[in-house]
């Protein structure tokens, strides 16, 4: 008797499980297909390349759109070498000890900062004190400081996860230690660095409480031909400029544009199918490089020559 | 010979040694830098506004142009809205958990996982409009009031918390030995007594490890929950009410005030008060791990 009700317990629980397990898919379908279906026509080039205007519905988000490519590029010219040095210091050079716990203690309270205590910072540093004011490099910096812990994390496991006889052959040969890293290591560890690279990539995309105080909420009138010194030459870095994700909160917060909210939703669509195409190519360039080294007989012929051995 | 050899032993060792070491101590001092300067425009208040540390952590009152700098409506709003989105999201995060691991390990990784990174992926402000178009409205329609509510800034910060809590009990879940399961099985437990007995509770210190990232996460953010709290600078009467966190007002105010005005130095002590809180969290974290290590 108690058995067959243990029995019906486990069936219950079991359809929950599963039930929670649809909802999840669901909403994240909903959630998508609700986006896509509201900014529906966000493809239209007048929208997407368009200046936008202030008061008059039909404008367009250009110049925000340049901006947040721009500052997912800057960005990770800043961020990579910084994340892989960390991540190489950790993985290889970092002796055990207390200098290393306390390492790891500020990479987790780096992780943890909110986003918006980072960008106050921002704007304490590369606003205010170095008198720069609003800028892309101020962003660039700041979403930096935000997503460096996350990077280290990716290159110190990946480059963890190469196997020690490798790095010992390596060594054997004569090589530094250094060598070894630039040559070995990182060549093997290349796949899973390339996909965290990809998913910061478009954490980078969308962010924008760090920005609203970094970057500001304003892009000059761009204009391609102007002196790169000038703040409306597009490529110049010590320009105010707002990019996606903020001029979607402005324009929900501030906006009064006619349209403002179609703009908001469109821009939202933009938004999630960069996130979701980020996706997709991290995984087809993990699945490509993978391919690519099993291809390669050199791994497996050293494995089978140290088993013989 | 020898001259030669140590040149190019700097060249080719030393000098990466050096950058990839300055590489992590630059985490180290940005991360100090972040505290000092942040600390140090916070408790500037107390020190040159003359506002009482008692009086901000106490008072409800948050009038910058009487001179009233009462911050706890921000304090137990922002407190209120992350415990809610953890309750919401702690038992669905979990059950995720079992189902990739236990149910439908193959469901859960060709279907759930890659949906939980996608999740995540999504972007705050996203998350916020999305909740400005069709939850507020929704809320308003069944419930009256405006619809910028607390409860609408539990449901958007419960969606958005739920890949963090549900990728680390995965882990947790994952890491718990086999034998375990099979032990449970020979005595003859059923698939739910396993998990519920034995399971979870040798999973628990990682699974605790994950609702209070969650909750640090649901702290910290900042545009998705003030697009839909409401903002209003009172403590909420019912969970349809609307009220403010600290991470919203920052958001609003700072660039209204004029730098060191005692209206600015109260928002650079929120500021603080987030970013010691957000340090708290850090710190049960690794008191959880630590315990779960001695066990």
């Amino acid at each position: 008797m108690r058995n067959k009700n243990a029995r019906t317990v486990n069936n219950i629980w079991t359809g929950i499980f599963y039930a929670i397990a649809a909802l999840v898919v669901a909403l994240l379908v909903y959630l998508v297909v609700e986006i896509i279906a509201k900014g529906w026509g966000f493809w239209d080039p007048n929208f997407l390349f368009g200046k936008p205007s202030n008061t008059m519905a039909g404008g367009g988000i250009g110049p925000q759109l340049f901006n947040s490519f721009y500052m997912l590029v800057l960005t990770l010219i800043i961020s990579i070498p910084l994340g892989l040095g960390a991540g190489i210091y950790l993985a290889e050079y970092a002796k055990q000890g207390r200098f290393l716990n306390f390492v790891r203690l500020c990479i987790e309270t780096m992780a943890s900062l909110p986003s918006i205590v980072v960008g106050l910072f921002g704007l304490l540093i590369f606003v205010t004190f170095s008198g720069w004011g609003y800028t892309l490099i101020g962003g660039a910096l700041v979403i930096t400081i935000l997503n460096l812990p996350g990077l280290t994390r990716v290159c110190e496991s990946a480059i963890a996860s190469v196997p020690a006889s490798v790095k010992e052959a390596s060594l054997g040969l004569g090589a530094t230690k250094w060598q070894t890293i630039v040559k070995v290591v990182i060549p093997s560890a290349i796949q899973q660095i390339i996909t965290g690279v990809i998913l910061t990539a478009g954490r980078i995309f969308g962010e924008a409480a760090a920005l609203i105080y970094t970057a500001g909420l304003t892009t000059p009138m761009l204009n391609s031909n102007a002196d790169l010194t000038s703040p409306v030459n597009p490529f110049n870095i010590f320009r105010p400029a707002e990019t996606l994700a903020v001029h979607i909160w402005k324009l929900n917060s501030e906006g009064i544009v006619p349209d403002a909210r179609l703009i908001a939703t469109k821009s939202a669509a933009i938004l999630i199918i960069m996130v979701l195409l980020f996706n997709i190519v991290a995984r087809l360039v993990a699945k490509l490089l993978d391919s690519y080294f099993k291809g390669s007989t050199k791994m497996k012929k050293r494995k089978d020559v140290k088993s013989a051995a | 010979m020898k001259g030669k050899k140590s040149i190019n032993y700097v060249k080719s060792e030393y000098i990466g040694r050096t950058l990839s070491t300055f590489c992590g101590i630059l985490i180290v001092l940005v991360t100090l830098a972040i505290i000092v300067f942040i600390c140090e425009k916070g408790i500037q208040s107390f020190l040159q506004s003359n506002i009482s540390i008692g009086e901000m952590l106490t008072s409800t009152k948050w009038s910058p142009n009487n001179k009233e700098y009462g911050a706890l409506v921000f304090i137990l709003g922002s407190m209120l809205v992350s415990i809610g989105a953890v309750i919401i999201s702690a038992p669905i995060g979990i059950a995720i958990a079992i189902f990739n691991n236990y149910i439908s390990p193959k469901f859960g990784s060709t279907v759930l996982r890659p949906v939980l990174e996608l999740l995540v992926g999504v972007p705050s402000v996203v998350y916020g409009l999305l909740g400005v178009t069709i939850l507020v409205p929704l809320l308003r329609d069944n419930f009256g009031g405006v619809g910028f509510s607390l409860i609408a800034g539990i449901i958007v910060l419960s969606v958005m918390i739920l890949p963090t809590i549900a990728s680390i009990a995965d882990d947790a879940i994952r890491s718990v030995a086999p034998e375990y399961l099979e032990a449970s099985y020979g005595l003859g437990s059923t698939r739910w007594q396993a998990i519920s007995r034995v399971i979870i509770p040798s999973a628990k210190t990682g699974i605790l490890t994950g609702i209070v990232l969650g909750l640090a996460r649901a702290f910290g953010e900042a545009l998705a929950v003030q697009m839909v709290i409401g903002n209003t600078v009172k403590l909420p009467e019912s969970l349809y009410s609307p009220t403010a966190t600290l991470t919203g007002i920052l958001t609003m105010d700072m660039s209204n005030t004029l730098n060191g005005t005692a209206w600015n130095n109260a928002l650079w002590t929120l500021a603080m008060i987030l970013l010691l809180i957000s340090f708290v969290f850090i710190l049960i974290i690794r008191a959880i791990g630590k315990r779960g290590a001695h066990q």
